[in-house]
């Protein structure tokens, strides 16, 4: 296959990894919480998938039921990381970044302790193989595109059709811009808020699992997943907290990220060993141009949520 | 009575309210209810992730002994403890300032590398060519200048627009790193990537200890920073815009001007902290030259309600933690990574031991008690 068609299909398999990543945080940022432990939980839903891979990898079951044991061990594991936050930010009203820099700190350690110990034969090389379906035997770029990438995509679009577009997504979104206007309209706040948070942690650790056992499908996999948590926060920023642009923020996150290597394919542009590291600066840098120019042009769909960060009480004026 | 039948009626199971006040005796007994809360679960994810625990139960009274341990067993590990401990305060007491005005600097980690960094280029280029002292206060002057340069561009931009620092800062933490894997790439030719000790630089060695100095310096910071918010006009203009921007415009306050000045300092002071970890222990710069500490720097503030003095205190608490759980991932033979497990619990605990500390829990049946009080 031509090389450029090939690194732009590997580009958007290796996006869905920010697509998991950012449309679960947009979910928790566009009910008012800025959720930092995003990085964290990413970790621990890889692990948890891991782990639960590891107990039914080599069995008999059938692949489509391994399949969806270790997405299970993934929403499992990434629910009680987003069920932590949400207790402490929304129950217990603690300071979301403190919050949330806590569970990345408790999430990536608990992940690597976890996935430390088992044995990479029996959660991947078993497995890998089944997530990648149909397109296991495929040796470009096209194999990555199995269950999990789709269900990215997926995702993704009914995200953004969910909140865009249906009465669920105006009450949410209502209340992330201002608690106390739609608690007065009789829209139940705190449910929005946990039920957000807690699908949006869900949606994210699915990123750790598909980096780990299908994109990567390498043992060293999971000591990479935090960085990749952060870059998807920053893609939120990026696409302006629209779920289905993701797909396309991710995938220009994904070019930007691995351009470095393909770059040393072509002849006329010289490549050295010190471009890698600016042009992997390359998305940050963007990131923060898009929230200057947002910030200046100041158009209100374009804006962070109004309340994000802050904490709700009822009783307070 | 159908007063109180209709106060029971109406009332929901458990309902909260803001305390007024709390007694200092009754606030600090929560949070030492709550540590201890968070060390009882650390026993039990030690049952379930420790397989020398899991294997004979007796050993959790050694899994706690080994927490001490590893801070104070030799005389090298408490010097090493307290001059982590500077380290981390210093960082903290960096973002205080920005803090206590509401903003949220999350670029700890960025700013307090690119003191490195510059520190290190300084020492790199010139290193061995000047006379040692002159170098000393160059490197100085490099990492307060870059830490600066890495707070006040988010802080302009939010001065001016309003763009959200939490995430700018955030950003600003990773073009450091990419930025410190640049430099690493030019000045280690043979693509190794890591830059070897350089023997100039180094801070002066006061009493045969390396550490004393570090831990001086961030002691007198304590004290100025405290000063400086406590009792100066630029501490009480940053606690006015943290209180509330209008009140700030109506007393005639400038606020943009104050953000900008705070995180002028803010960055500076992590800038130092980059000093001394580029100075005074590592003489080099890697990465993970800071180790996230300027993420648990974050925490160290907030835990120790952004006063310097009680920062003492919560920056001894996590430096003690990492250092325990170290200790017991050495003793046991489990990941490094469980530091970050038995830090995280803990503070989970503590965080959500603030809200009992601020607002009060009713349960139902507490105004029918009130009422019949009303009554007698």
């Amino acid at each position: 296959m031509n090389i450029w068609l090939n690194f732009l299909l590997d580009s958007l398999a290796f996006g869905a990894v920010f697509v998991y990543g950012s449309t679960g945080e947009i979910l928790t940022e566009k009910a008012g919480h800025l959720n930092l432990g995003i990085p964290g939980i990413m970790c621990m839903g890889g692990a948890g998938g891991c782990l639960f891979l590891s107990m039914v990898g080599q069995s008999s079951l059938p692949p489509f039921l391994i399949v969806l044991v270790g997405i299970f061990g993934s929403l499992l594991f990434s629910l009680l990381c987003g069920f932590i936050y949400s207790t402490l930010t929304i129950t217990l009203r603690a300071n979301q970044n403190v919050t949330g820099l806590a569970l990345t700190t408790f999430g990536v350690g608990l992940a690597r302790v976890i996935v430390n110990k088992l044995d990479p034969v029996k959660y991947l090389t078993s497995t890998k193989s089944l997530f990648r379906w149909p397109f296991a035997d495929r040796t470009d770029s096209i194999q990555y595109m199995g269950v999990l990438f789709f269900l990215a995509i997926i995702i993704a679009l009914v995200s953004g059709w969910v909140l865009f577009r249906t009465r669920i997504g105006l009450h949410l979104r209502a209340v992330g811009e201002n608690p106390a206007t739609a608690d007065a309209v009789g829209i139940n706040v705190t449910r929005y808020k946990y039920v957000a948070t807690c699908i949006g942690s869900c949606i994210a650790g699915l990123g750790g699992l598909y980096y780990i056992v299908d994109y990567m499908g390498s043992q060293e996999a999971y000591l990479s997943v935090e960085a990749l948590g952060w870059l998807s926060i920053a893609l939120v920023i990026f696409v302006l907290w629209r779920p289905h642009m993701t797909i396309l923020g991710a995938t220009v996150f994904g070019v930007l990220y691995s351009v470095g290597s393909y770059l040393t394919n072509v002849s006329w542009i010289k490549v050295t060993m010190a471009t890698t590291p600016l042009l992997k600066m390359l998305p940050y840098v963007v990131t923060i141009i898009v929230l200057i120019v947002s910030s200046i042009r100041n158009k209100k769909e374009n804006q962070p949520p109004a309340s994000l960060g802050l904490s709700y009480f009822r009783e307070e004026r | 009575m159908s007063n109180l039948a209709r106060a029971e009626g109406r009332e929901p199971l458990i309902h909260l309210s803001k305390r007024a006040g709390i007694s200092r005796g009754k606030a600090w007994s929560i949070r030492i209810i709550a540590v201890l809360l968070g060390i009882l679960v650390c026993g039990i994810a030690a049952f379930l992730l420790i397989e020398k625990v899991q294997n004979n139960p007796e050993k959790i009274g050694e899994f706690y002994g080994t927490f001490i341990k590893g801070s104070f067993s030799t005389s090298r590990k408490f010097w090493k403890f307290l001059k982590n401990t500077a380290v981390l305060l210093c960082i903290s007491l960096a973002l205080t300032p920005a803090f206590r005005m509401r903003f949220w600097n999350t670029g700890g980690e960025g700013q307090t590398l690119v003191g490195v960094l510059s520190a290190i280029a300084v020492n790199f280029y010139l290193g061995g060519k000047i006379p040692e002292g002159i170098l000393l206060i160059l490197m100085l002057l490099a990492a307060l200048a870059a830490g600066a340069l890495w707070g006040v561009i988010p802080a302009i931009f939010r001065a001016k627009w309003g763009t959200n620092e939490t995430l700018f800062t955030l950003m600003m933490n990773y073009i450091a790193t990419y930025l410190v894997s640049y430099f690493l790439v030019i000045w280690v030719p043979s693509g190794s990537s890591t830059l070897g000790k350089l023997k100039n630089g180094r801070l002066p060695i006061i009493a045969d200890n390396e550490n004393i100095l570090i831990v001086l310096i961030v002691v007198a910071l304590t004290a100025a920073l405290y000063i400086y918010l406590q009792y100066t006009k630029h501490g009480y203009e940053i606690s006015v815009v943290g209180e509330s921007v209008r009140t700030a415009r109506y007393i005639g306050i400038n606020e943009r001007k104050v953000i900008i000045r705070t995180m002028i300092l803010s960055g500076m002071l992590c800038g130092l902290a980059g000093y001394l970890i580029a100075a005074g222990s590592d003489q080099t710069v890697t990465t993970n030259s800071v180790g996230g500490q300027g993420f648990t720097g974050i925490m160290v503030a907030w835990l120790g309600k952004f006063n310097p003095l009680a920062m003492l205190l919560t920056s001894a608490l996590i430096q003690l933690l990492n250092q325990g759980a170290m200790q017991i991932s050495k003793d046991f033979g489990v990941n490094s990574s469980l530091t970050s497990v038995i830090i995280g619990i803990i503070l989970f605990f503590i965080i959500g031991s603030e809200f009992f500390i601020n607002y009060e829990v009713h349960f139902r049946g507490h105004a029918k008690k009130a009422a019949r009080r009303a009554i007698k």
